[in-house]
């Protein structure tokens, strides 16, 4: 436990068990105030010492794997990036990721996300695969720069968590999914992109984005899926338009 | 799929009305909101009715009228399904926004045309 002239700060976490609770409850906890100690080490006290009943999700404890978003003080973050001392004297109010059904306290049920993200397929596609033998695809700088800040994506769904437009309309395909078809899009050696338009340009793609920005706000790695969603809402319609025009011009397999 | 929704073209009016507003409104408020009354620039009356009655003066008016106004539609559309959750009545909410927006443009046109 603290020793006395260790500082403590309240964190509120919210608790849920499925079948036990109606609704998610608050609970508090002390936890030690330290100053290295990010809200995920907060919880991962709670767990060592006070409650080992507490659940949460996470991994890497380096801002890389995505698996601790939480909502902090109402705001999605990443719980091991998100410092204790930023809030004192607190209390910190710790619940889930908003817009996502809770499975148990903290972690909630990432279902959805998952079954949108293949469907714009987020790998690189080739018409023809090259042999090994004719060595790598070469890219200059530039062409790197067109989509390296949308590769940072980590998966952590606090854009999601921040969309109102997802939070009206579950069926949006969402600013992480968009961003990663554009990581393919823009990337030089990619030839993907005629793949991607019909799920990209669907009512349920770009075109229910109301353009709010809070994504591009609260992602922790710098991705401007905002940015990345209304690029392609040129693209998509320039398209159309091109089509409108010349209707036999695009050439569908 | 969903090969023929009009909101490609939708968005197209809606942005490049945002952009033509954003880059030409300035000019004209600091003109006739600044400029004119504190008598840093006085043209004459004739002089400004000419430069209206140019026809590309009334070109560049028109299309910043109609988009600004197809700028607005799309917005309120918008502002109305989910700020106000009035998703609902989606199609008196399209007549009314677009709908609009085409009544204003028309009315633009007949101004700048009889002046």
């Amino acid at each position: 436990m603290a020793t006395e002239t260790t500082l403590e700060i309240t964190l509120e976490v919210a608790r849920y068990r499925p079948g036990v609770d109606t609704e998610p409850t608050l609970q508090s906890y002390q936890v030690p105030l330290r100053e290295h100690w990010a809200i995920l080490d907060g919880l991962t006290y709670v767990k060592d010492h006070l409650d080992g009943t507490l659940s949460f999700r996470w991994s890497c404890r380096m801002g890389i794997c995505g698996s601790c978003g939480m909502t902090v003080n109402g705001e999605p973050q990443l719980s091991c990036a998100t410092f204790l001392t930023d809030y004192a004297p607190g209390p910190i109010r710790v619940e889930p990721l908003r817009n996502f059904p809770v499975v148990r306290d903290l972690v909630v049920d990432i279902d959805d996300f998952m079954t949108k993200l293949p469907k714009v397929t987020p790998w690189l596609v080739r018409e023809v695969q090259s042999p090994v033998e004719d060595g790598e695809y070469l890219q200059t700088p530039e062409e790197l720069d067109e989509y390296q800040q949308y590769s940072m994506c980590i998966n952590c769904m606090l854009c999601y968590s921040a969309c109102p437009v997802y939070s009206l309309e579950p069926d949006f395909l969402g600013p992480a999914a968009i961003a990663l078809a554009q990581r393919y899009n823009l990337d030089s050696r990619d030839e993907g992109a005629d793949e991607r338009r019909d799920v990209l340009s669907s009512p349920e793609g770009i075109w229910a984005c109301t353009f709010v920005g809070e994504c591009s706000a609260v992602c922790p790695k710098g991705v401007d899926p905002a940015g990345a969603i209304q690029r392609y809402k040129l693209t998509a319609a320039t398209e159309s338009i091109k089509e409108l025009l010349m209707p036999r011009s695009r050439s569908r397999r | 799929m969903n090969r023929r929704s009009p909101e490609p073209f939708l968005w197209m009016l809606f942005s490049s009305g945002g952009m033509v507003a954003a880059l030409m409104v300035p000019i004209l408020l600091f003109l006739f909101g600044i400029a004119i009354p504190l008598d840093l620039w006085s043209p004459s009356h004739d002089h400004l009715l000419a430069v209206l009655r140019n026809p590309l003066t009334r070109l560049v008016l028109f299309g910043l009228c109609a988009l600004a106004l197809f700028h607005w539609a799309h917005r309120f559309r918008y502002t109305l399904y989910d700020g106000l959750q009035l998703k609902r009545y989606a199609v008196p909410i399209v007549v009314l926004c677009y709908g609009g927006a085409v009544v204003g443009s028309v009315i633009a046109a007949g101004l700048l045309l009889t002046v």
